[in-house]
């Protein structure tokens, strides 16, 4: 219940379009859009969230339980730099954002090995 | 009294690239000789084509030259269109038709882009760059204009067979790729030969004050790659085909960076 005057920040769910096409190539994740072709190398971090963007984990959660303890990194720091990754990418479709769980994921976009 | 009928006859001629034979079929007899003499060298010699264009000539008054390209799909038909032609091509019934002003550029562009459309099915591509076969093995100097891909293939060395100056033809083979030549000329005006071999390696060309080549990351190597690879549509699904064919291609063939100073030692250490 929100209580008046509190301050709630919203869920951020976040899941893989189906229109990108995406692969990993020599340890680095390649991914493109398939509608305006925009090309995006994603360091360890983002590949992280990347893979974790299963439309069903909340970001923080991802960012606490994942990113925090891999990378070893501030907690607030993350989620700022998480954010903005997120940001980038959803304008050009590649991910999709939204405040409920999403629920239909495309698994057919999860990345292949090359 | 004698009445002669005059009847004008299709006349075909069938241009062979890639190993992919496309009849061009037009009632203009001096058309068909510019498209002979355009493409010599590629001219099949197959009565069979895989595809077949029906040209038809004419002034196409509701556009201008300028005119964007256009390439789209619509219930199962490609649309082709720019200033100086329009184009259609139904891949189930391999037939196809262009009106187009009495240009060779108009059939090149059309061409350039039908044979991105084929290949993209096929994991592979037209991509800017030089080629040429040494030694049974063919070699790809990749870059946008101004890269130096017109300089590299005037310093070819005699044993080397020009395969393009300006745009490469890439087919998947198994697991090798191979380049074949293509009649889109560049600054050398100069048609390619009509050879092919399998890709041994691929240069990012940047000139220099020494000639080095270097290794490059697969990040760079797919940004480039992205870049200088050729594709018209605007549709999705071929923008994946084209970026998967990019991956295997750079994982199956060795890219590297190769600064070069122009003159004939270049070809001293591509091997």
């Amino acid at each position: 219940m929100l209580i008046a005057g509190e301050i709630m920040m919203a869920e951020k769910y976040i899941a893989r379009s189906k229109a990108i096409a995406a692969r990993l190539v020599g340890g680095e994740m390649m991914v493109m859009s398939a509608v305006d072709s925009t090309f995006f190398t994603l360091n360890e971090v983002a590949s992280a969230i990347w893979q974790a963007a299963d439309g069903r984990t909340p970001l923080s959660k991802i960012v606490t339980g994942k990113i925090c303890q891999e990378f070893d990194v501030d907690p607030e720091q993350a989620q700022r730099g998480a954010d903005r990754f997120v940001d980038e990418l959803s304008q050009h479709g590649i991910l999709l954002v939204s405040d409920q769980p999403v629920v239909e994921i495309d698994f057919s976009a999860s990345p292949e090995r090359g | 009294m004698t009445t002669t009928y005059c009847t004008t006859v299709p006349e075909t001629v069938s241009i062979e690239i890639g190993g992919i034979a496309i009849a061009l079929r037009t009632q203009d007899p001096s058309f068909h000789r510019l498209i002979e003499n355009r493409y010599t060298g590629f001219v099949g010699e197959s009565p069979k084509s895989q595809l077949e264009f029906d040209i038809d000539l004419c002034e196409l008054s509701d556009s201008s030259p300028d005119d964007d390209l256009e390439v789209k799909i619509d219930a199962g038909e490609w649309l082709l269109k720019r200033g100086d032609f329009r184009a259609r091509w139904n891949p189930e019934t391999s037939r196809g038709q262009i009106r187009q002003s009495c240009s060779p550029y108009a059939i090149d562009c059309v061409l350039r882009i039908v044979h991105t459309l084929i290949l993209a099915g096929q994991g592979g591509f037209l991509v800017h760059a030089a080629s040429a076969i040494r030694g049974g093995k063919a070699f790809l100097f990749s870059g946008l204009s101004g890269a130096g891909k017109t300089t590299i293939s005037r310093l070819a060395p005699p044993d080397a067979t020009l395969l393009t100056d300006e745009i490469s033809y890439v087919r998947r083979e198994g697991n090798r790729y191979m380049a074949y030549g293509t009649p889109f000329a560049g600054e050398l005006a100069r048609v390619g030969e009509n050879q092919c071999a399998p890709v041994s390696a691929v240069f990012l060309l940047e000139k220099g004050l020494q000639n080095r080549i270097e290794p490059v990351g697969p990040s760079e190597v797919m940004r480039r790659l992205l870049r200088n690879i050729l594709f018209f549509a605007d549709d999705p699904e071929l923008v994946k085909l084209v970026f998967q064919s990019a991956c295997e291609f750079a994982s199956l063939v060795p890219i590297h960076r190769l600064t070069f100073v122009p003159d004939q030692r270049v070809w001293e250490i591509i091997c």
